[in-house]
């Protein structure tokens, strides 16, 4: 049966054509007759993909097949007790740590970041540093950042490990790429934007809150998603900072010590091989967060968008 | 070997399409210019008799053939009323020793200019001479620009423009389109609305209501009226800039400023912002910009003629461009330079 054809306007069909301008493979193959470099550049590119899916493929399917079958109602029992080895107290605690540090360090960030693209003119020297400074924050090492948190919050504050304690160093750790991502997006927003809102009689917050950052949300959701996945993937930072205690996981409080759920992993690694269908499953639980969290950040960002 | 001369085949058929393709698109853009300018003439004849007739019982009452409409040309041509002592309408720029310096660039020198209301004030000029700087003087959208400095006395309606004013209620009264047409990445809907919702009308059925009448007055509500949810920028460039005219109208502004219009656009969207732009002249004051002499002379009551940041003759459009003053005015509107 033939399928009904649809055209909207200004389309015409076109299933009877026989385009003129195709090359076959044979042709193709001819032509790289003539060009041999060009053919062995083909290759080199097609073998670069395939490896660079076939890794990624492989590391996804090696750990679905070990984790998948590990999955039990144990693992998702509202407490951990040494039987079970419950996941779902450190599950908790990356949950609260990830959305504290990404709204402390997302406002803050986007705030700075508007101050230099918006207010601060384009020779401040004192933006200059800031922008270097942050520059370099964003590549130190994690453990860097772990161990001020020990010293500060644990050490210096008093506070022993805690969820704030790390959720804190956390937003410090994503804070500078926050503001840079945002920074970048907010400059991309074209001049003519600003000129076309002001020259309405619109005011600089009305043209940063109503034009701007609306026009800056996708690149600045691409920042909070590259940050969520840091303090999603942390784990030595949070050691320091939040405690790796997994029997006293219970979550009750942003002042009590936890784990997060690579915290969780490492300790059961460092038990010996008895736990490894745990891990494996943790690590399943991780790539489903982080498939989830991706999801959710590019679904509020599209409907921020549409919405202007 | 073989593979070449397909090669050149295959190019060759290539160049002949493009050529016929252009060919056809010349041909159907030249069609419908033609139609536009049919209907254009068309529509200045009835106007120009109606003006006729409405002209010459005013003439007797004392008023001038150029208060009563947009199409006053042909009107004026047209009824050939008692037009030689033409009484000036009120001033609404008043520029005075204006100076105004990029950095340790000297961009405008001494400018001295009065601008009237309710006509068009075209600024011609080769590129970089300053009439775009000028004309964003007027709305003080050079405050923007860090290091550009102003001195001098700009007056709108007698008030220091550059005085104790409120900068956005200035730039409400004296709106802008650009040069290149920016709508805002919202709905056509919303870009006409985020002015007067931005001055503080909230009230759906009232924003409906501008929404509608500016894009009656930009001549695009045929066009748009089924569309007003869809995004701003899948329109085509003239829609967008005739809708960005929309927008500025929609805060009713005073004055409207034009930077070059329509350099970015095709003849057929440049005849059309022309047409806006006399019959915007009934009710707005309007000041524009043009690369295109053509178009100054065209639409224009008067016209400034500017060059490295002097003015060097303004006057009636008429005068300007056909009994230049200045040498050098002749020398560019006969194209000699620039």
């Amino acid at each position: 049966m033939a399928k009904e054809m649809v055209l909207r306007e200004g389309e015409v069909d076109v299933s009877h054509i026989v385009p003129i301008n195709r090359q076959s493979a044979k042709d193709k193959l001819r032509a790289y007759c003539n060009k041999p470099w060009s053919f062995v550049l083909f290759i080199l590119i097609a073998v670069a993909t395939v490896l660079a899916i076939g890794a990624v493929l492989l590391v996804l399917i090696f750990t679905l097949i070990q984790g998948l079958p590990n999955f039990s109602a144990d693992l998702f029992a509202w407490e951990w007790t040494s039987s079970n080895l419950s996941m779902m107290p450190a599950l908790i605690n990356t949950l609260v740590i990830a959305i504290l540090s990404l709204l402390i360090a997302g406002v803050i960030g986007v705030f700075a970041a508007i101050f230099m693209v918006e207010y601060a003119k384009s020779t401040n020297v004192f933006v200059k540093i800031v922008r270097i400074a942050a520059e370099t924050l964003a590549g130190i090492p994690s453990i860097v950042y772990g161990i001020f948190g020990m010293i500060f919050f644990v050490l210096l504050f008093g506070w022993s490990y805690t969820l704030l304690g790390g959720a804190i160093t956390m937003a410090m750790m994503i804070m500078p790429l926050i503001m840079r991502t945002t920074e970048e997006a907010l400059k991309a927003v074209p001049d003519s934007f600003r000129e076309g809102s002001f020259a309405l009689g619109a005011g600089k917050l009305r043209t940063i809150f109503r034009i701007i950052l609306p026009a800056a949300v996708p690149g600045i959701v691409s920042g909070v998603i590259l940050g969520l996945g840091r303090v999603v993937g942390e784990t030595m930072a949070l050691m320091y900072t939040a405690g790796s205690v997994i029997n006293a996981a219970d979550p009750s409080g942003l002042m009590e010590q936890g784990s997060t759920l690579t915290v969780y992993m490492y300790m059961l690694i460092s038990e010996g091989n008895a736990y490894y269908g745990q891990v494996w499953a943790i690590a399943v639980v991780l790539i489903i967060l982080t498939v989830l969290i991706n999801g959710l950040a590019e679904f509020i960002g599209n409907k921020l968008k549409k919405e202007y | 070997m073989k593979l070449n001369i397909f090669k050149k085949k295959a190019k060759a058929a290539e160049e002949q399409q493009e050529l016929t393709e252009e060919q056809a698109a010349e041909k159907t853009a030249a069609e419908e210019l033609a139609a536009v300018q049919k209907a254009k003439a068309e529509e200045a004849a009835n106007t120009a008799a109606a003006q006729g007739q409405k002209g010459a019982s005013l003439a007797e009452s004392g008023i001038k053939a150029e208060d009563v409409g947009h199409a006053f040309k042909t009107a004026r041509t047209g009824a050939s009323l008692s037009g030689e002592t033409e009484e000036e309408r009120p001033v609404k720029f008043k520029v005075s020793d204006l100076n105004l310096y990029y950095g340790k660039f000297w961009a405008l020198k001494n400018i001295n200019m009065e601008i009237r209301e309710k006509e068009i004030t075209a600024f011609i000029g080769p590129s970089g001479c300053g009439k775009s700087t000028f004309l964003k003087t007027l709305n003080r959208m050079n405050d923007l620009i860090p290091d550009c400095k102003i001195t001098g006395e700009v007056l709108i309606d007698g008030v220091d423009l550059y005085g104790k004013v409120d900068i956005n209620t200035l730039r409400k009264r004296v709106g802008m389109v650009f040069q290149k047409p920016n709508p805002f990445p919202m709905s056509v809907y919303d870009n006409i609305a985020y002015g007067p919702r931005t001055h503080g009308i909230r009230k759906k059925a009232k924003l409906d209501e501008i929404v509608e009448r500016s894009l009656r007055q930009a001549a695009i509500w045929d066009e748009l009226k089924d569309r007003l949810k869809k995004s701003a920028l899948g329109l085509s460039g003239g829609q967008q800039q005739r809708l960005c005219i929309a927008r500025t109208l929609a805060v009713e502004p005073e004055v409207v400023l034009m930077d070059e219009p329509t350099s970015a656009l095709d003849p057929i969207s440049t005849s059309k912002i022309e047409e806006l732009a006399q019959d915007l002249k009934k009710d707005y004051t309007i000041v524009i910009v043009t690369h295109n002499m053509q178009q100054a002379a065209r639409i224009s009551d008067k016209t400034a003629f500017f060059l490295l940041g002097d003015l060097i003759e303004y006057g009636n459009t008429d005068d300007v461009f056909n009994r230049p003053a200045d040498k050098r005015t002749e020398d560019y509107i006969t194209g000699r330079f620039g």
